[in-house]
């Protein structure tokens, strides 16, 4: 089986053979990729840059997103927080982060205690398959993860 | 065009019920990543920012980034407090804001 | 390396189907079934629904007064949730002035001109989606109603000529995909029935609303085949035949699909 990945060694620029053939196939949006990319933090980078070197637990956090998508233009998540939502106990911000796309940076949400629940929804592009993590800092200062993988399926016609 | 706003609030809500608040608005969430047909890049063009008001006190905000979807749509909670106007205000790179409000009656 | 791939996809999908029945009646399934529950769940709700972005746009369109004498779509039609209730359902149509069929957006664009005066829309417009999906929507729920028109049915014969034959580098006729093979896959992507249940639509490719005309066009690139230019009698009496097609079942404007 071939690598799944190849890197190149300058000025940085790592190119996912996964991404490029994603991108022949989807068009202008991925197709761009690799010429264009610069480097972008990895995803445990991104999320170190999130929680300001604080550790990161496992848990609280619960990310829907579907494992098999039609389409990695719009995909529906939902991250929910377990957390009272009081004025002393409470989820200051949610984030979304990316391993493969040309950005770690998803969204972030942030929240207070008027908030009453932790729970958000969106719709995200995904460029390829990939693992995206949803963060959580509450208000005691930890954080809190979880992480999905998904499956990008590739449509096949494209247009012009 | 001008861009079009969709929002959901409950019309009527309990006092201290935890109500769900939707919001979506047309852009089309330009990457910055993309070519044109002649191989020059196509300028990035997003919407960064979505904050929401209640009576004036901001209860929630996002910051986005090109992996949202094109039209962003966000959803979120906030506890139905007192009867008032709730305001969505969108911002993009050029720093243009888009407004949509609604009215909530609290018992 | 694509092309090239696809075609072997193709190939081990259609050999030895020569098959070229049409569907019956009861197992015809409008493109939702055939998607993901989070697909479904973002058509069925309206405020997290992109395409009512462009619904919500058509509305003001429709009551903006527009051209010298200054009048709406609303000056003469009033009310569109009245108006055109039902009248997508039975589009295209026979035109009376033209004498040639014409579809729901192409009638909005004849009586921009002939009523307001107005430069019509382009084919594909934001504009001219916005108010073809406004219209559209007030038909959501009635089940598609073709005309019973007898100088249609030559431009019927020929959608149905159009969607059986065989064409371009692949070889392959509309109906070898959504007649014969439709409850198969083509690489990750069902393959559907073809049944213009929600136009126009928001697909989640195109990451905006498109026309019938647009998913046509797209399926012609994807044999190979040179498509249609928009506007063309040919994509109209493809509209045509899919309406007859899929008589009867229920409007969703706007859909939204992968």
């Amino acid at each position: 089986m071939a690598p799944r990945e190849m890197t190149a060694t300058l000025p940085a620029v790592r190119i996912s053979r996964r991404s490029f053939v994603a991108g022949s196939a989807a068009g202008l949006f991925i197709m761009s990729l690799p010429r264009i990319a610069v480097a972008r933090p990895s995803l445990d980078e991104a999320l170190v840059g999130f929680s300001g070197g604080k550790p990161i637990n496992d848990g609280r956090v619960k990310l829907d997103i579907p494992p098999l998508l039609e389409n990695g233009n719009a995909v529906s998540v939902t991250v929910d927080v377990e957390s009272p939502m009081t004025i002393s106990d409470h989820v200051r911000r949610i984030a979304i982060f990316n391993e493969h796309n040309p950005q770690a940076d998803v969204i972030v949400f942030n929240l207070g205690p008027r908030t009453g629940r932790a729970r958000v929804a969106t719709r995200i592009r995904l460029a390829t398959s990939q693992t995206v993590v949803a963060i959580a800092e509450l208000t005691d200062g930890t954080f809190w993860s979880s992480r999905a993988s998904v499956i990008v399926t590739l449509a096949a016609c494209i247009e012009e | 065009m001008a861009a079009r706003a969709l929002i959901h609030v409950p019309k009527t809500a309990k006092k201290g019920e935890v109500i769900e608040l939707r919001a979506m608005i047309s852009h089309r969430m330009e990457t910055g990543q993309r070519q044109g047909v002649n191989g020059e890049a196509i300028p990035r063009d997003i919407i960064n920012r979505l904050t929401c008001t209640y009576e004036g006190v901001e209860v929630f905000s996002a910051e986005l980034f090109p992996a949202v979807s094109a039209n962003p749509f966000v959803s979120f909670y906030t506890v139905a407090v007192q009867s008032g106007v709730i305001v969505f205000t969108w911002i993009d790179d050029a720093g243009a804001k888009q407004v949509a409000t609604a009215e909530i009656t609290v018992s | 390396m694509r092309s090239a791939g696809l075609g072997a996809a193709l190939l081990c999908v259609l050999i030895g189907t020569a098959r070229a029945a049409e569907i019956p009646a009861a197992q015809r399934q409008s493109g939702s079934a055939f998607m993901s529950e989070a697909t479904r769940a973002m058509q069925a709700d309206d405020t997290s629904n992109p395409g009512m972005l462009s619904v919500l746009e058509g509305s003001a369109l429709w009551n903006a007064p527009a051209g010298k004498a200054a009048k709406s779509c609303a000056s003469c039609h009033g009310e569109a949730t009245a108006s055109m209730r039902g009248v997508a359902a039975s589009y295209p149509a026979y035109d009376e002035r033209t004498a040639s069929p014409i579809d729901l957006a192409g009638r909005i664009n004849a009586c921009r001109q002939e009523h307001q005066g107005l430069e019509p829309f382009r084919r594909e417009s934001a504009e001219l989606l916005a108010l073809t999906a406004f219209v559209g929507n007030q038909s959501r729920g009635l089940p598609i109603l073709p005309p019973n028109d007898p100088r249609l049915a030559p431009h019927l014969a020929l959608g149905k000529e159009i969607f059986d034959r065989r064409r371009g580098q692949l070889d392959l006729s509309c109906a070898s995909c959504h007649n014969d093979n439709w409850s198969g896959r083509l690489g990750g992507s069902p393959i559907t029935q073809a049944h213009p249940t929600g136009y126009p639509l928001y697909r989640l490719e195109w990451q905006a609303l498109g026309s019938l005309q647009r998913r046509v066009r797209n399926c012609m690139v994807g044999v190979r085949a040179k498509p249609f230019e928009y506007g063309a009698q040919e994509l109209i009496a493809v509209e045509i035949y899919l309406n007859q097609r899929a008589a009867g079942m229920n409007l969703e404007t706007p859909a939204v699909r992968p």
